[in-house]
Protein backbone atom coordinates (compact mmCIF):
# COMPACT_ATOMS: atom_id res chain seq x y z
CA UNK A 1 0.00 0.00 0.00
CA UNK A 2 2.85 2.39 0.86
CA UNK A 3 6.50 2.01 -0.40
CA UNK A 4 9.56 4.16 0.66
CA UNK A 5 12.76 3.57 -1.48
CA UNK A 6 15.79 5.43 -0.89
CA UNK A 7 14.26 8.09 0.75
CA UNK A 8 16.33 11.34 2.11
CA UNK A 9 15.22 14.68 3.70
CA UNK A 10 17.61 17.41 4.31
CA UNK A 11 16.74 20.54 5.42
CA UNK A 12 18.77 23.65 6.62
CA UNK A 13 21.96 21.46 5.96
CA UNK A 14 20.28 19.06 8.53
CA UNK A 15 20.15 15.44 6.97
CA UNK A 16 17.31 14.34 8.61
CA UNK A 17 16.78 11.09 6.54
CA UNK A 18 19.18 9.25 4.75
CA UNK A 19 18.29 6.70 2.14
CA UNK A 20 15.31 4.82 4.45
CA UNK A 21 13.07 1.87 2.30
CA UNK A 22 9.79 0.98 4.16
CA UNK A 23 6.75 -0.32 2.81
CA UNK A 24 3.36 -0.82 4.66
CA UNK A 25 1.44 -3.67 2.90
CA UNK A 26 -2.65 -3.48 3.27
CA UNK A 27 -4.13 -4.29 6.62
CA UNK A 28 -0.98 -3.78 8.55
CA UNK A 29 -0.34 -1.62 11.65
CA UNK A 30 2.91 -0.23 11.64
CA UNK A 31 5.24 1.24 14.21
CA UNK A 32 7.90 3.54 13.52
CA UNK A 33 10.84 3.56 16.92
CA UNK A 34 13.18 5.72 17.29
CA UNK A 35 15.37 8.66 19.80
CA UNK A 36 13.82 12.35 19.68
CA UNK A 37 15.73 13.20 16.19
CA UNK A 38 16.05 10.21 14.63
CA UNK A 39 13.96 11.37 11.26
CA UNK A 40 10.88 9.91 12.53
CA UNK A 41 8.40 12.85 12.31
CA UNK A 42 10.34 13.86 9.31
CA UNK A 43 9.24 10.42 7.84
CA UNK A 44 6.02 11.11 7.98
CA UNK A 45 5.96 14.67 7.06
CA UNK A 46 7.41 13.55 4.09
CA UNK A 47 5.06 10.59 3.12
CA UNK A 48 2.04 13.38 3.63
CA UNK A 49 3.32 16.00 1.48
CA UNK A 50 4.05 18.59 4.22
CA UNK A 51 7.49 17.94 3.89
CA UNK A 52 9.62 18.02 0.21
CA UNK A 53 11.88 14.62 -0.30
CA UNK A 54 15.53 15.46 -1.71
CA UNK A 55 15.70 12.11 -3.35
CA UNK A 56 14.19 9.05 -3.33
CA UNK A 57 10.53 7.53 -4.36
CA UNK A 58 6.99 7.14 -2.62
CA UNK A 59 4.30 4.85 -3.78
CA UNK A 60 1.36 4.84 -2.15
CA UNK A 61 -1.27 2.25 -3.88
CA UNK A 62 0.84 2.07 -6.80
CA UNK A 63 1.19 5.37 -7.70
CA UNK A 64 4.11 7.78 -7.14
CA UNK A 65 3.34 10.01 -5.03
CA UNK A 66 6.90 11.92 -4.09
CA UNK A 67 6.33 15.93 -3.40
CA UNK A 68 2.34 16.26 -4.03
CA UNK A 69 0.90 18.46 -1.67
CA UNK A 70 -0.61 17.33 1.67
CA UNK A 71 -3.97 18.22 0.99
CA UNK A 72 -4.67 16.18 -2.62
CA UNK A 73 -2.86 13.27 -0.56
CA UNK A 74 -5.45 13.57 2.23
CA UNK A 75 -8.43 13.85 -0.64
CA UNK A 76 -6.49 10.35 -1.62
CA UNK A 77 -7.17 8.56 1.61
CA UNK A 78 -3.33 9.10 3.18
CA UNK A 79 -3.88 10.82 6.12
CA UNK A 80 -1.91 12.01 8.92
CA UNK A 81 -2.60 12.79 12.46
CA UNK A 82 0.23 14.98 13.49
CA UNK A 83 2.53 15.40 16.51
CA UNK A 84 0.31 17.44 19.72
CA UNK A 85 -2.88 17.16 18.36
CA UNK A 86 -3.51 20.38 16.78
CA UNK A 87 -6.93 20.78 16.57
CA UNK A 88 -8.49 24.22 15.42
CA UNK A 89 -8.75 25.27 18.97
CA UNK A 90 -10.95 28.34 18.21
CA UNK A 91 -13.28 26.04 16.20
CA UNK A 92 -15.95 23.53 18.09
CA UNK A 93 -15.56 20.40 18.20
CA UNK A 94 -18.26 19.45 15.35
CA UNK A 95 -16.26 22.19 13.36
CA UNK A 96 -13.04 20.45 13.71
CA UNK A 97 -15.19 17.29 12.18
CA UNK A 98 -16.54 18.54 9.51
CA UNK A 99 -13.03 20.08 8.28
CA UNK A 100 -11.93 16.36 8.13
CA UNK A 101 -14.28 15.61 6.00
CA UNK A 102 -14.54 19.14 4.34
CA UNK A 103 -13.10 18.02 0.66
CA UNK A 104 -16.04 14.90 0.44
CA UNK A 105 -19.38 15.94 -0.87
CA UNK A 106 -22.05 17.28 1.69
CA UNK A 107 -24.62 15.12 3.05
CA UNK A 108 -25.73 11.96 4.47
CA UNK A 109 -22.90 9.81 4.28
CA UNK A 110 -20.91 12.61 6.09
CA UNK A 111 -23.52 12.66 8.71
CA UNK A 112 -23.31 9.05 9.29
CA UNK A 113 -19.55 9.16 9.56
CA UNK A 114 -20.12 12.08 12.21
CA UNK A 115 -22.20 9.87 14.22
CA UNK A 116 -20.14 6.90 13.92
CA UNK A 117 -17.37 9.17 15.30
CA UNK A 118 -19.77 10.47 18.30
CA UNK A 119 -19.88 6.78 18.61
CA UNK A 120 -16.34 5.49 19.26
CA UNK A 121 -15.42 9.17 21.05
CA UNK A 122 -19.12 9.53 23.30
CA UNK A 123 -17.08 12.17 25.14
CA UNK A 124 -17.10 13.97 21.84
CA UNK A 125 -20.85 14.01 21.42
CA UNK A 126 -21.58 15.66 24.64
CA UNK A 127 -18.74 18.42 23.89
CA UNK A 128 -19.87 18.57 20.32
CA UNK A 129 -20.77 22.57 20.94
CA UNK A 130 -17.60 23.40 23.46
CA UNK A 131 -14.46 25.06 21.48
CA UNK A 132 -11.72 22.28 20.92
CA UNK A 133 -9.19 24.47 22.87
CA UNK A 134 -11.08 23.82 26.08
CA UNK A 135 -10.53 20.45 25.82
CA UNK A 136 -8.61 17.91 28.05
CA UNK A 137 -4.87 16.66 26.41
CA UNK A 138 -6.93 13.40 25.86
CA UNK A 139 -10.70 14.56 24.23
CA UNK A 140 -7.71 16.80 22.03
CA UNK A 141 -6.42 13.21 21.01
CA UNK A 142 -9.95 11.65 20.45
CA UNK A 143 -10.90 15.04 18.25
CA UNK A 144 -7.79 14.53 16.19
CA UNK A 145 -8.54 11.00 15.66
CA UNK A 146 -12.10 11.44 14.59
CA UNK A 147 -11.38 14.34 12.40
CA UNK A 148 -8.31 12.37 10.50
CA UNK A 149 -11.76 9.20 10.52
CA UNK A 150 -14.14 11.90 9.10
CA UNK A 151 -11.63 12.01 5.62
CA UNK A 152 -12.44 8.15 5.56
CA UNK A 153 -8.43 7.34 5.65
CA UNK A 154 -7.36 4.05 3.62
CA UNK A 155 -3.69 5.08 5.39
CA UNK A 156 -3.93 6.74 8.97
CA UNK A 157 -0.56 7.78 9.80
CA UNK A 158 -0.55 8.95 13.42
CA UNK A 159 2.27 10.84 15.10
CA UNK A 160 2.91 10.04 19.00
CA UNK A 161 -0.77 9.36 19.79
CA UNK A 162 -0.05 8.83 23.26
CA UNK A 163 2.18 11.67 23.84
CA UNK A 164 1.47 13.51 27.47
CA UNK A 165 -1.74 11.71 27.91
CA UNK A 166 -2.55 9.93 31.48
CA UNK A 167 -1.58 6.25 31.51
CA UNK A 168 -5.54 5.26 31.10
CA UNK A 169 -5.97 7.56 27.86
CA UNK A 170 -2.49 5.93 26.93
CA UNK A 171 -4.57 2.47 27.02
CA UNK A 172 -7.66 3.79 25.78
CA UNK A 173 -6.18 5.65 22.53
CA UNK A 174 -4.53 1.93 21.45
CA UNK A 175 -7.51 0.47 21.85
CA UNK A 176 -9.11 2.75 19.97
CA UNK A 177 -6.20 2.90 17.07
CA UNK A 178 -7.14 -1.14 17.23
CA UNK A 179 -10.68 -0.87 15.99
CA UNK A 180 -9.80 1.67 13.45
CA UNK A 181 -8.08 -1.06 12.23
CA UNK A 182 -10.17 -3.95 12.39
CA UNK A 183 -12.19 -1.36 10.48
CA UNK A 184 -10.05 -1.65 7.35
CA UNK A 185 -7.97 1.35 8.04
CA UNK A 186 -4.28 0.31 7.87
CA UNK A 187 -1.94 2.22 10.28
CA UNK A 188 1.61 3.67 9.98
CA UNK A 189 2.42 4.94 13.52
CA UNK A 190 5.27 6.99 15.80
CA UNK A 191 5.33 6.10 19.63
CA UNK A 192 7.72 7.05 21.92
CA UNK A 193 5.50 4.34 23.97
CA UNK A 194 7.29 1.68 22.22
CA UNK A 195 6.30 -1.03 24.24
CA UNK A 196 2.47 -0.41 23.79
CA UNK A 197 3.14 0.17 20.03
CA UNK A 198 5.14 -3.20 19.42
CA UNK A 199 2.36 -4.99 20.93
CA UNK A 200 -0.44 -3.82 18.67
CA UNK A 201 2.17 -3.43 15.93
CA UNK A 202 2.27 -6.63 12.80
CA UNK A 203 5.56 -5.09 12.14
CA UNK A 204 8.08 -2.21 13.13
CA UNK A 205 11.14 -0.43 11.90
CA UNK A 206 13.61 1.46 14.42
CA UNK A 207 15.16 4.52 13.30
CA UNK A 208 18.40 5.96 13.98
CA UNK A 209 20.09 8.94 13.30
CA UNK A 210 17.81 9.14 9.66
CA UNK A 211 18.49 5.67 9.06
CA UNK A 212 16.49 2.32 9.32
CA UNK A 213 18.94 -0.05 11.31
CA UNK A 214 16.83 -2.70 12.56
CA UNK A 215 12.87 -3.81 11.28
CA UNK A 216 10.80 -6.84 12.00
CA UNK A 217 7.31 -8.16 13.02
CA UNK A 218 6.77 -6.46 16.23
CA UNK A 219 7.15 -9.60 18.51
CA UNK A 220 11.33 -9.85 16.66
CA UNK A 221 11.89 -6.27 17.63
CA UNK A 222 10.27 -6.22 20.93
CA UNK A 223 12.26 -9.28 22.04
CA UNK A 224 15.91 -7.97 20.45
CA UNK A 225 19.05 -7.06 23.13
CA UNK A 226 19.05 -3.67 21.41
CA UNK A 227 15.08 -2.78 21.33
CA UNK A 228 14.25 -3.45 24.70
CA UNK A 229 17.95 -1.75 26.21
CA UNK A 230 17.25 1.38 23.92
CA UNK A 231 13.41 1.98 23.92
CA UNK A 232 11.94 -0.41 26.46
CA UNK A 233 14.49 1.06 29.31
CA UNK A 234 15.01 -3.10 30.08
CA UNK A 235 18.96 -4.19 30.81
CA UNK B 1 -23.20 72.76 19.05
CA UNK B 2 -26.78 72.66 18.78
CA UNK B 3 -28.75 69.18 18.49
CA UNK B 4 -29.21 69.82 15.00
CA UNK B 5 -24.99 70.26 14.62
CA UNK B 6 -23.95 67.45 16.69
CA UNK B 7 -26.82 65.50 14.89
CA UNK B 8 -25.36 66.33 11.38
CA UNK B 9 -21.22 65.34 12.81
CA UNK B 10 -22.90 62.08 14.16
CA UNK B 11 -23.90 61.43 10.54
CA UNK B 12 -20.87 62.55 8.99
CA UNK B 13 -18.68 60.69 11.92
CA UNK B 14 -20.61 57.34 10.44
CA UNK B 15 -20.11 57.69 6.94
CA UNK B 16 -16.40 58.78 7.26
CA UNK B 17 -16.00 55.78 10.04
CA UNK B 18 -17.88 53.35 7.57
CA UNK B 19 -15.05 54.08 4.65
CA UNK B 20 -12.93 53.26 7.05
CA UNK B 21 -14.35 49.93 8.05
CA UNK B 22 -14.61 48.82 4.52
CA UNK B 23 -11.18 49.15 3.85
CA UNK B 24 -9.88 47.99 7.20
CA UNK B 25 -11.41 44.50 6.67
CA UNK B 26 -9.35 43.79 3.60
CA UNK B 27 -5.78 44.95 5.79
CA UNK B 28 -7.37 42.04 8.88
CA UNK B 29 -8.80 39.36 6.86
CA UNK B 30 -5.44 39.26 5.31
CA UNK B 31 -3.54 39.37 8.33
CA UNK B 32 -5.90 37.01 10.45
CA UNK B 33 -5.43 34.53 7.82
CA UNK B 34 -1.51 35.46 6.91
CA UNK B 35 0.24 37.49 9.58
CA UNK B 36 1.00 39.63 6.86
CA UNK B 37 0.26 43.83 6.56
CA UNK B 38 -1.11 44.22 2.76
CA UNK B 39 0.47 47.87 2.74
CA UNK B 40 -0.62 47.75 -1.38
CA UNK B 41 -4.21 47.62 0.08
CA UNK B 42 -4.54 51.03 0.10
CA UNK B 43 -3.11 51.12 -3.40
CA UNK B 44 -5.33 48.69 -4.92
CA UNK B 45 -8.00 50.60 -3.44
CA UNK B 46 -6.82 53.43 -5.68
CA UNK B 47 -6.84 50.70 -8.94
CA UNK B 48 -10.52 50.04 -8.15
CA UNK B 49 -11.14 53.61 -8.02
CA UNK B 50 -9.34 54.07 -11.80
CA UNK B 51 -11.34 51.02 -12.78
CA UNK B 52 -14.61 52.18 -11.79
CA UNK B 53 -13.68 55.93 -13.45
CA UNK B 54 -13.28 53.61 -16.74
CA UNK B 55 -15.91 51.69 -16.49
CA UNK B 56 -18.52 55.13 -16.03
CA UNK B 57 -16.63 57.67 -18.20
CA UNK B 58 -15.20 56.02 -21.05
CA UNK B 59 -17.31 52.68 -21.33
CA UNK B 60 -20.59 54.38 -20.01
CA UNK B 61 -21.50 52.09 -18.21
CA UNK B 62 -24.28 53.18 -15.12
CA UNK B 63 -22.90 53.54 -11.68
CA UNK B 64 -23.59 50.18 -10.15
CA UNK B 65 -22.06 47.89 -12.90
CA UNK B 66 -18.96 50.26 -13.26
CA UNK B 67 -18.50 49.61 -9.58
CA UNK B 68 -19.20 45.68 -9.87
CA UNK B 69 -17.42 45.34 -12.58
CA UNK B 70 -13.82 47.41 -10.73
CA UNK B 71 -14.70 44.99 -7.29
CA UNK B 72 -14.42 42.21 -9.54
CA UNK B 73 -11.23 43.41 -11.75
CA UNK B 74 -9.93 44.59 -8.43
CA UNK B 75 -10.70 40.92 -6.59
CA UNK B 76 -8.80 39.74 -9.39
CA UNK B 77 -5.78 42.00 -8.79
CA UNK B 78 -5.47 41.22 -5.34
CA UNK B 79 -5.51 37.58 -5.77
CA UNK B 80 -2.66 38.12 -8.50
CA UNK B 81 -0.59 40.31 -6.18
CA UNK B 82 -1.20 37.55 -3.47
CA UNK B 83 0.11 34.90 -6.33
CA UNK B 84 3.00 36.60 -7.42
CA UNK B 85 4.53 38.55 -4.99
CA UNK B 86 3.34 37.11 -1.70
CA UNK B 87 2.88 33.39 -2.54
CA UNK B 88 6.66 32.55 -2.61
CA UNK B 89 7.48 34.04 0.84
CA UNK B 90 4.84 32.01 2.05
CA UNK B 91 7.45 30.33 4.12
CA UNK B 92 10.02 32.50 4.05
CA UNK B 93 10.24 35.22 7.16
CA UNK B 94 7.01 37.59 7.74
CA UNK B 95 9.36 40.61 7.17
CA UNK B 96 10.44 39.30 3.93
CA UNK B 97 6.40 39.73 2.51
CA UNK B 98 5.97 42.50 4.74
CA UNK B 99 8.77 44.41 2.46
CA UNK B 100 7.27 42.71 -0.65
CA UNK B 101 3.60 44.53 0.34
CA UNK B 102 5.68 48.26 0.32
CA UNK B 103 7.36 46.86 -2.86
CA UNK B 104 3.95 45.88 -4.58
CA UNK B 105 2.31 49.78 -2.88
CA UNK B 106 5.10 51.91 -4.68
CA UNK B 107 4.86 49.78 -8.04
CA UNK B 108 1.21 50.03 -8.03
CA UNK B 109 1.49 53.70 -6.91
CA UNK B 110 4.50 54.36 -9.57
CA UNK B 111 2.69 52.66 -12.17
CA UNK B 112 -0.67 54.54 -11.47
CA UNK B 113 1.11 57.83 -12.28
CA UNK B 114 2.13 56.40 -15.62
CA UNK B 115 -0.58 55.19 -16.67
CA UNK B 116 -3.33 57.22 -15.36
CA UNK B 117 -1.12 60.27 -15.29
CA UNK B 118 -0.47 62.59 -12.05
CA UNK B 119 -3.28 64.93 -13.15
CA UNK B 120 -6.12 64.13 -10.70
CA UNK B 121 -9.52 62.79 -12.26
CA UNK B 122 -12.87 64.10 -11.47
CA UNK B 123 -14.94 61.54 -9.98
CA UNK B 124 -18.83 61.88 -10.57
CA UNK B 125 -21.30 61.53 -7.93
CA UNK B 126 -24.35 59.26 -9.24
CA UNK B 127 -28.02 60.62 -8.77
CA UNK B 128 -28.75 58.41 -6.41
CA UNK B 129 -26.10 59.12 -3.60
CA UNK B 130 -26.69 63.18 -4.47
CA UNK B 131 -29.93 64.03 -3.01
CA UNK B 132 -29.62 66.51 -0.85
CA UNK B 133 -32.59 66.02 2.39
CA UNK B 134 -33.30 69.08 4.58
CA UNK B 135 -35.18 67.90 8.07
CA UNK B 136 -35.22 71.61 10.08
CA UNK B 137 -31.30 72.73 10.05
CA UNK B 138 -30.08 68.97 8.90
CA UNK B 139 -28.62 68.30 5.89
CA UNK B 140 -27.88 65.31 5.10
CA UNK B 141 -26.61 63.92 1.64
CA UNK B 142 -28.20 60.44 0.63
CA UNK B 143 -24.77 59.07 -0.10
CA UNK B 144 -23.73 59.42 3.68
CA UNK B 145 -26.91 57.23 4.18
CA UNK B 146 -26.39 54.60 1.90
CA UNK B 147 -22.41 54.17 3.08
CA UNK B 148 -23.40 53.05 6.16
CA UNK B 149 -26.05 51.00 5.24
CA UNK B 150 -24.05 49.33 2.90
CA UNK B 151 -20.80 48.80 5.24
CA UNK B 152 -23.70 47.39 8.00
CA UNK B 153 -24.71 44.79 5.07
CA UNK B 154 -21.14 43.81 4.05
CA UNK B 155 -20.60 43.08 7.58
CA UNK B 156 -23.35 40.89 7.92
CA UNK B 157 -22.91 38.95 4.94
CA UNK B 158 -18.70 38.73 6.06
CA UNK B 159 -19.91 37.37 9.43
CA UNK B 160 -22.30 34.87 8.11
CA UNK B 161 -19.90 33.70 5.62
CA UNK B 162 -16.90 33.73 8.22
CA UNK B 163 -19.51 31.77 10.99
CA UNK B 164 -21.92 30.06 9.12
CA UNK B 165 -20.32 28.56 5.96
CA UNK B 166 -17.74 25.64 5.50
CA UNK B 167 -15.55 28.67 3.35
CA UNK B 168 -15.71 30.62 7.00
CA UNK B 169 -14.95 27.35 8.86
CA UNK B 170 -11.96 26.90 7.07
CA UNK B 171 -10.48 30.61 7.03
CA UNK B 172 -11.04 30.35 10.70
CA UNK B 173 -8.93 27.00 11.07
CA UNK B 174 -6.36 28.72 8.22
CA UNK B 175 -5.58 31.42 10.59
CA UNK B 176 -5.07 29.28 13.23
CA UNK B 177 -2.39 26.66 11.78
CA UNK B 178 -1.42 27.24 7.93
CA UNK B 179 -0.43 23.55 8.16
CA UNK B 180 -2.81 21.20 9.65
CA UNK B 181 -5.30 22.62 7.47
CA UNK B 182 -3.67 21.22 4.48
CA UNK B 183 -3.88 17.72 6.02
CA UNK B 184 -7.96 18.21 5.62
CA UNK B 185 -7.41 18.41 2.56
CA UNK B 186 -8.09 21.88 1.87
CA UNK B 187 -6.03 23.91 -0.34
CA UNK B 188 -5.08 27.02 1.25
CA UNK B 189 -3.86 28.59 -1.31
CA UNK B 190 -7.68 28.73 -2.58
CA UNK B 191 -8.77 29.96 0.77
CA UNK B 192 -6.00 32.63 0.46
CA UNK B 193 -6.95 33.31 -2.66
CA UNK B 194 -10.42 34.13 -1.79
CA UNK B 195 -9.42 35.95 1.00
CA UNK B 196 -7.88 38.68 -0.86
CA UNK B 197 -10.89 38.89 -3.57
CA UNK B 198 -12.97 39.88 -1.34
CA UNK B 199 -10.24 41.80 0.87
CA UNK B 200 -9.66 43.55 -2.39
CA UNK B 201 -13.11 44.14 -3.17
CA UNK B 202 -14.14 45.52 -0.79
CA UNK B 203 -11.22 47.91 -0.97
CA UNK B 204 -12.59 49.22 -4.24
CA UNK B 205 -15.98 48.95 -2.88
CA UNK B 206 -14.95 51.65 -0.11
CA UNK B 207 -12.50 53.70 -2.36
CA UNK B 208 -15.43 54.37 -4.69
CA UNK B 209 -17.73 55.28 -2.35
CA UNK B 210 -14.77 57.48 -1.08
CA UNK B 211 -14.06 58.86 -3.95
CA UNK B 212 -17.93 59.96 -4.52
CA UNK B 213 -17.19 61.76 -1.21
CA UNK B 214 -14.06 63.52 -2.53
CA UNK B 215 -15.27 63.60 -5.64
CA UNK B 216 -11.52 63.58 -7.55
CA UNK B 217 -9.14 60.73 -7.75
CA UNK B 218 -5.19 60.39 -8.31
CA UNK B 219 -2.82 58.12 -8.08
CA UNK B 220 -1.97 58.37 -4.57
CA UNK B 221 -4.85 58.98 -3.58
CA UNK B 222 -4.95 55.59 -1.59
CA UNK B 223 -2.11 56.30 0.85
CA UNK B 224 -4.08 58.05 3.14
CA UNK B 225 -7.11 56.37 3.03
CA UNK B 226 -5.16 52.95 3.20
CA UNK B 227 -2.59 53.91 5.97
CA UNK B 228 -5.78 55.05 8.47
CA UNK B 229 -7.86 51.67 7.65
CA UNK B 230 -4.32 50.16 8.88
CA UNK B 231 -4.57 52.13 12.06
CA UNK B 232 -8.72 51.03 12.26
CA UNK B 233 -7.61 47.37 12.36
CA UNK B 234 -5.22 47.98 14.88
CA UNK B 235 -7.56 50.11 16.85
CA UNK B 236 -10.52 47.43 16.54
CA UNK B 237 -7.52 44.05 17.36
CA UNK B 238 -6.33 43.10 13.80
CA UNK B 239 -7.18 39.84 12.33
CA UNK B 240 -11.22 40.69 13.92
CA UNK B 241 -13.72 41.74 11.29
CA UNK B 242 -15.76 42.83 13.94
CA UNK B 243 -13.07 45.18 15.35
CA UNK B 244 -12.21 46.44 12.33
CA UNK B 245 -15.46 47.80 11.80
CA UNK B 246 -15.86 49.03 15.24
CA UNK B 247 -11.82 50.69 14.46
CA UNK B 248 -13.06 52.38 11.71
CA UNK B 249 -16.20 53.90 13.51
CA UNK B 250 -14.06 54.96 16.00
CA UNK B 251 -11.09 56.52 13.56
CA UNK B 252 -14.01 58.40 11.52
CA UNK B 253 -15.94 59.52 14.80
CA UNK B 254 -12.51 61.14 16.33
CA UNK B 255 -11.93 63.09 13.22
CA UNK B 256 -15.51 64.72 12.80
CA UNK B 257 -15.74 65.56 16.56
CA UNK B 258 -12.45 66.45 16.62
CA UNK B 259 -12.40 69.06 13.90
CA UNK B 260 -16.33 70.02 15.34
CA UNK B 261 -15.47 70.32 19.11
CA UNK B 262 -11.65 72.63 18.23
CA UNK B 263 -12.03 74.04 15.05
CA UNK B 264 -8.42 75.18 15.67
CA UNK B 265 -7.24 71.73 15.94
CA UNK B 266 -8.90 70.99 11.62
CA UNK B 267 -5.11 70.80 10.65
CA UNK B 268 -3.86 67.91 12.81
CA UNK B 269 -7.14 65.85 11.84
CA UNK B 270 -4.87 63.17 9.82
CA UNK B 271 -2.65 63.34 12.45
CA UNK B 272 -5.15 62.05 15.11
CA UNK B 273 -4.97 58.49 13.48
CA UNK B 274 -1.58 57.85 14.36
CA UNK B 275 -1.97 59.38 17.77
CA UNK B 276 -4.69 57.05 18.76
CA UNK B 277 -2.29 53.99 17.13
CA UNK B 278 0.42 55.19 19.75
CA UNK B 279 -2.08 55.05 22.29
CA UNK B 280 -3.26 52.17 21.53
CA UNK B 281 0.36 50.70 20.84
CA UNK B 282 1.47 51.65 24.39
CA UNK B 283 -1.81 50.74 26.47
CA UNK B 284 -3.52 48.11 24.46
CA UNK B 285 -1.64 46.77 22.07
CA UNK B 286 -4.53 44.25 20.96
CA UNK B 287 -7.17 46.69 20.27
CA UNK B 288 -10.60 46.53 21.43
CA UNK B 289 -11.82 43.38 20.20
CA UNK B 290 -8.29 41.46 19.85
CA UNK B 291 -7.35 38.84 22.30
CA UNK B 292 -4.11 38.70 24.36
CA UNK B 293 -1.41 36.61 22.59
CA UNK B 294 -0.67 33.62 24.40
CA UNK B 295 3.03 34.15 25.19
Amino acid sequence: MLEVRGLSVRYGGIQALQGVDLTVAQGEIVCLIGANGAGKSTLLGAVSGLIKPTAGAIAYEGRPIAGHKASRLSRQGLILVPEGRRVFANLSVEENLILGGYFRPRGREQQADMAEVFDTFPRLAERRRQAAGTLSGGEQQMLALGRALMGRPRLLMMDEPSLGLAPLMVAEVFGVIRRIHQRGVTVLLIEQNAAAALAIAHRGYVLEVGRVVLSGSGRELASDGRVQRAYLGMD
Amino acid sequence: MDGAQLLQQIINGLTLGSLYALIAIGYTMVYGILRLINFAHGDVLMVGCYLAWFGAVQFGLPWWAALMGSMALTALLGVLIDQGAYRPLRSAPRISALITAIGVSFFLENLGLVVFGGRPKAFERPEIFNQLYQIGDLRVLSHSVWVPIITALVLAGLLWMIYRTRLGMAMRALSRDLVTVQLMGIDTNRVVAVTFALGSALAAAGGIFWAMKYPQINPLMGVLPGLKAFVAAVLGGIGNVVGAVLGGLMLGFGEIMLVALWPELAGYRDALAFVLLIGFLLFRPSGILGQELPS
